[in-house]
Order: structure tokens, then sequence, then C-alpha cells
């Protein structure tokens, strides 16, 4: 019988023998909103007539014996930073509020072509600014595990949702970490893929050589059914790849790495990790070995610059992407009495609209870019962009896969890093030097810490267009632990209750 | 010495257009000190024979035919205006400024 707790793929299969249907799935999902999300604060707008809608559409389909796709029917919560046509679309910000935008990006355009079921919008750092949804204008995201801690940002909200069965799929953005942080504080999957490889057409832009649209789900094959699901070329993205998608369900059924070479990153494992997280990193090694692969150390030297570019880079970029938001077109607008000009009147709105962290950052860039310092600042960032990717390709000439802990330490507590940006920086150290070189990187849960009790994540990497290698990696290391367990991870996440 | 004064934040929120408060100014200006004390790093190994990436793939400008397809409709584009007049966008006055 499925449930909330069921995975995608069972609900898919239930929904195509008819066993249920996707009104009913959608209900039982709208009422699990209704009870845990006053706690866990996961969603910003909930459509429970639209998801009701498009459910009853999915249904009378699959009774007219019209062909539809393998997930339609199966709920998704949608991270706030892309468009849905009518739906409040704010990406946490203030300057967004009220906003209804008048087109799909093409990732819901996807979506609704394969009949998934969009159940709302999920709460996020202000312009994907952050790593513990507390940038959010609309306040903080618990962690499902534990709701005085963060559930990691900035997809935090998509996480939450979940770890929380609100939702068996979402999706996510990830500009340095936002998919797979959130993914290894809350025990679920995620996959930031190959750059390019899904349209970013209809995603409000933070740093756009480093965004990337992503599956989220809680096990490895649902996030690769919904990888294929909103993945291609787009041509109304200048950066999509124009190749095919690399076969990555195929991947997740091998559950056989004989032979494959695992390359552990000597940086990114010792100093700095909390010791729980680095104890399962090494359990999920020696699975791996057990089930035929091959481990390698491999060293990247410059990831130790990687997190200093970066903050460079994205702020940079996003001091110009978020000149969009002049008070002219949509969004807030505040101070126009008439009397003072439109550059007042931009400047007074911006303030109002913007939060500490989303300032802080578009002056950081205003700054790196301009003249004076532009070498000094952004152009050696740059240049370590170009040893990091050095760094990768060096790597894997050595390993078909390299793996990681995804962060230093487990979920922590709400407010314990909002106070230091720097130390907030640091949650990133491991996941950002992916999104650098554009290759793809995974989360997935390899256990508690001993010391805490909370989800580790575990990170694998894969070279630019062979996103299908760390689905077959994470799919048969998903399969050893889970036997290992004898249940999945979030059969341990505490019950919220609210019944 | 401090990479950057509270003169230079407010400096930058100006060319940025974003108004700040005196306290605003105040913790900007320490809190991108410190990010700046941070991220300098990267000019200990940015040399210059190392070629700057500007983007994780290689990638040429892609053209498209210059082809008239189904849009917005102005009702549509206008939806989301702060203000509008006569189906256009209504903005506070631009000419007239210092």
């Amino acid at each position: 019988m499925t449930n909330i707790h069921s995975s995608a793929a069972e609900m898919a299969a239930a929904l195509s023998k008819n066993e249920t249907t996707s009104v009913e799935l959608t209900k039982l999902h709208l009422d699990q909103i209704s009870k845990v999300d006053g706690k866990v604060h996961a969603f910003l707008h909930v459509d429970t007539e639209g998801a009701l809608a498009q459910a009853a559409e999915v249904d009378a389909k699959r009774a007219s014996g019209e062909q539809i796709s393998p997930l339609a029917g199966v709920p998704l919560a949608l991270k706030d930073v892309l468009t849905q046509k009518g739906i409040p679309t704010t990406a946490g910000s203030k300057i967004l509020e009220g906003w209804r935008p008048p087109y799909d990006s093409t990732v819901v355009s996807k979506l609704k072509a394969a009949g998934v079921v969009i159940l709302g919008k999920t709460n996020m750092d202000e312009f994907a600014m952050g790593s513990s949804t507390e940038n959010s204008a609309y306040g903080t995201t618990q962690n499902p595990w534990d709701l005085s801690r963060i559930p990691g940002g900035s997809g935090g909200g998509s996480a939450a949702a979940l770890a929380s069965f609100q939702a068996p799929l979402a999706i996510g953005s990830d500009t340095g970490g936002s998919i797979r942080q959130p993914a290894a504080l809350t025990g679920t999957v995620g996959v930031k893929p190959t750059y390019g490889g899904v349209s970013r057409y209809g995603v409000i832009a933070y740093s756009s050589s480093l965004d990337q649209i992503g599956p989220c789900a809680r096990t490895v094959l649902d996030t690769a059914l919904l990888h294929e699901v909103i993945a291609g070329h787009d041509e109304r993205d200048s950066t999509s790849i124009n190749a095919p998608v690399p076969q990555v369900v195929a991947a997740a059924k091998k559950l056989d790495v004989k032979g494959m070479k695992i390359g552990v990153i000597k940086e990114l494992n010792g100093a700095g990790f909390q010791a729980g997280v680095i104890e399962r990193f090494n359990e999920s090694l020696d699975l791996l070995v057990a089930n035929g692969a091959e481990i390698v150390e491999v060293s990247c030297p410059n990831f130790e610059y990687a997190l200093a570019a970066y903050y460079l880079i994205a702020p940079s970029e996003a001091s110009s992407n978020l000149a969009r938001f002049d008070s002219m077109r949509y969004g807030l607008r505040v101070g126009d009495d008439g009397k003072r000009g439109a550059e007042e009147v931009m400047s007074i709105t911006r303030e109002a609209g913007f939060g500490k962290e989303v300032k802080r950052r578009i002056i950081l860039g205003t700054y790196a870019l301009s003249s004076g310092y532009y070498d000094a600042f952004y152009g050696s960032a740059q240049k370590v962009r170009t040893l990091v990717k050095q760094d990768f390709d060096a790597a894997f000439q050595m390993a078909d896969v390299l793996v990681s802990p995804v962060t230093p330490t487990t979920a922590f507590k709400i407010g314990e890093k909002s106070d230091d940006p720097v130390a907030m920086y640091l949650s990133d150290i491991a996941t950002i030097p992916v999104n650098m070189a554009g290759i793809g990187g995974m989360s997935l849960p390899c256990g508690l810490a001993a010391e805490d009790g909370l989800p580790v994540g575990f990170q694998i990497m894969s070279p630019v267009m062979q996103d299908d290698r760390m689905y077959r990696v994470g799919a048969t290391l998903e399969a050893a632990l889970v036997s290992k367990w004898g249940k999945p991870i979030l059969a341990n996440v505490p019950d919220l209750g609210g019944k | 010495m401090a990479q950057i004064s509270r003169d230079d934040v407010a400096h930058l929120a100006k060319l940025a257009r974003v108004e700040m408060t005196p306290d605003e100014l105040d913790h900007m200006a320490t809190e991108l000190d410190q990010i700046l004390g941070a991220v300098k790093r990267v000019q200990e190994v940015a040399t210059s024979d190392i070629a700057p990436t500007s983007h994780p793939l290689e990638m040429t400008n892609i053209f498209r035919a210059d082809l008239v397809k189904p849009s917005l409709t102005n009702e549509e584009a206008l939806s989301g205006a702060p203000a509008k007049a006569e189906e256009r966008f209504k903005v506070p006055q631009i000419l007239g400024e210092e």
C-alpha cells in the first residue's frame, strides 16, 4: 500500500496499476503539509487548488488510456527560485513579494508536460544566498531531524519537505552547494547535474556561471527519474548543452561498481571535519570496496583557494544580476511620491527590499568588479577557477568518480552562525569546487554521526556530462547502506505528529 | 590596515543603488573587511601565467534565426508592474534630475 513514506517510484507504480489515483496521493501530501508544516516551515506557498486540478487531469488522461510519462501523478515541491505562471514567486525576498510571474520556467513546463503535480513553492535563503535558510525574508525552515537546527541552504525548504514526507520529489538550485548541503543535513538525496544539463530559463539568477537546477528526492532512483524529466537542451538558455541527457535512470538501476575507481580527495577528508562525519564517510568507502570498487587517493591542492574564489565570483555576478530589481517593471516600489527621481526610488526600494546578506554580497561584488580592484580580486578568482578545473582534470585521470563528505559538520543550531558570515561560508567548502568546474555532484545520506545522531552526506562527483557515473555509484552505495541498516535512514526521523 | 573603509562602503552602496543607514554602513564596513581579508587569499596562487576561466564550459555564441514567435501580451508583460499607464510601465521621472 503506498503512503507518504513510499518512494516516488513506488507511487508511480501504484498509479500505473490503478491501486491509487493522483488526486488521492496529492490529498495525502496536502494533509501532511497541513499537519507538519506549521513546525517545519518548508513551504512559502501551497497551491492546493492547482495541485488537485493537475492531479485530476493526470487521472483523467490515465483513465482514457492516454500515454503518460513515468512520474505522472506524483507530487513535487518546487524551490521558490523558479517561475511558475500565476503562482507567487519570491526567491525568498521581500523585493518580489506578491509577484506572480506571467510565464513558466522551462523546468516547470517540463514537469507539467510530464504530469508531475506541483504542490507549492519551498523556502530558501534570499536569492539562494546562504547555507541555512536563515536569510529568507519569510522566516527560517526547521530541520525535521531536530527543529532547533537549520536544514541547510539555500534549498532548505525543498530538503525539509522531503525529510518530513510533505513531498516525495523536489527541485533545487545549486550555485555553491544549495542542493547538496541541505540534502546532507536532512538525510535526503540531491544532485547538481553538469552545468548546462538542465535549463536555467525562468530561474531567478544568482551567479549565472555557477547556478544549476537539479533534482532532489529520498532515493537515488527517484532522483534519477526526476533528473530525466527536467534535463535536456533548451534553446532559451544559451549555456544549455546540446547533447543527449546521460542515462541516469539506467545507471541508478545497475547496482554494480566492480572495477570502478573511486578517488578520495585528500584535501577534503580530515582537518576541519567533524569526527562523526569522517567515520561515516570511511565506512561507506569500505562498503564500496566490499562491492568491488577500488579506492585511490587523489590530491587537489588548489581546492583550499576555491572558497575564497567563490566568494568573489558569485557576489560579482550577483551584483550584476540583481541590478534587474530596479522597481520599474515588477516587484516592490517604495518611495515613489511623485517628486523623487527614478534613481532615488530605485535606491530606496532596494534598501527596503533586500536583506542583509544580499546587500553584503552586492556591495562585495561591486567592490571586486570596480576599476583598480578588478585584477586583484575578480581576475585572481578567475585564475583560481582555472586551477580548480585543472585539479579535477588530473584527478579524473586517476579515478572514474571522486568522493568526499558533503559538509564539514552535521546540521548546526539556528542562530549559531548567523552573525559570522565567514564561518557560515565554510559550510560549503566541499561543495563549491564542483560548481567552479561545472561538473556533476551528488549528496547521498551515509548514516548518522555518533556524537549527535544527525545525518551525514556522502558526496560523489562525476566529470562533465558523465552524470550517470555518480548515479551508478550512489545507487550501489545506497543499496549496501540500507541493507546494512535494515531500513532507510529516514525511518529514524522523529514523527512530527500533529495527528 | 583595513581593506575597506566606511566611506568606501558608502560609495559602493551609491554605485549599487542601495540606500544604507549609518548603522548599516558601520556594520557592513567591518564585515566586508573580514570577508576581504579571507578572500584575498586568491592572490597567493593567481600568477600571471595562469589564464582566467570565466565559465565552466567552453562555448561560443549561439545564434538563432530572427523570427517572430508568440510572446507575452502587453497585459501579461505589465501584470507585475508597480505602476502602469496607457499600456506602458509608469516610472518616476528620469529627466530633470541633477
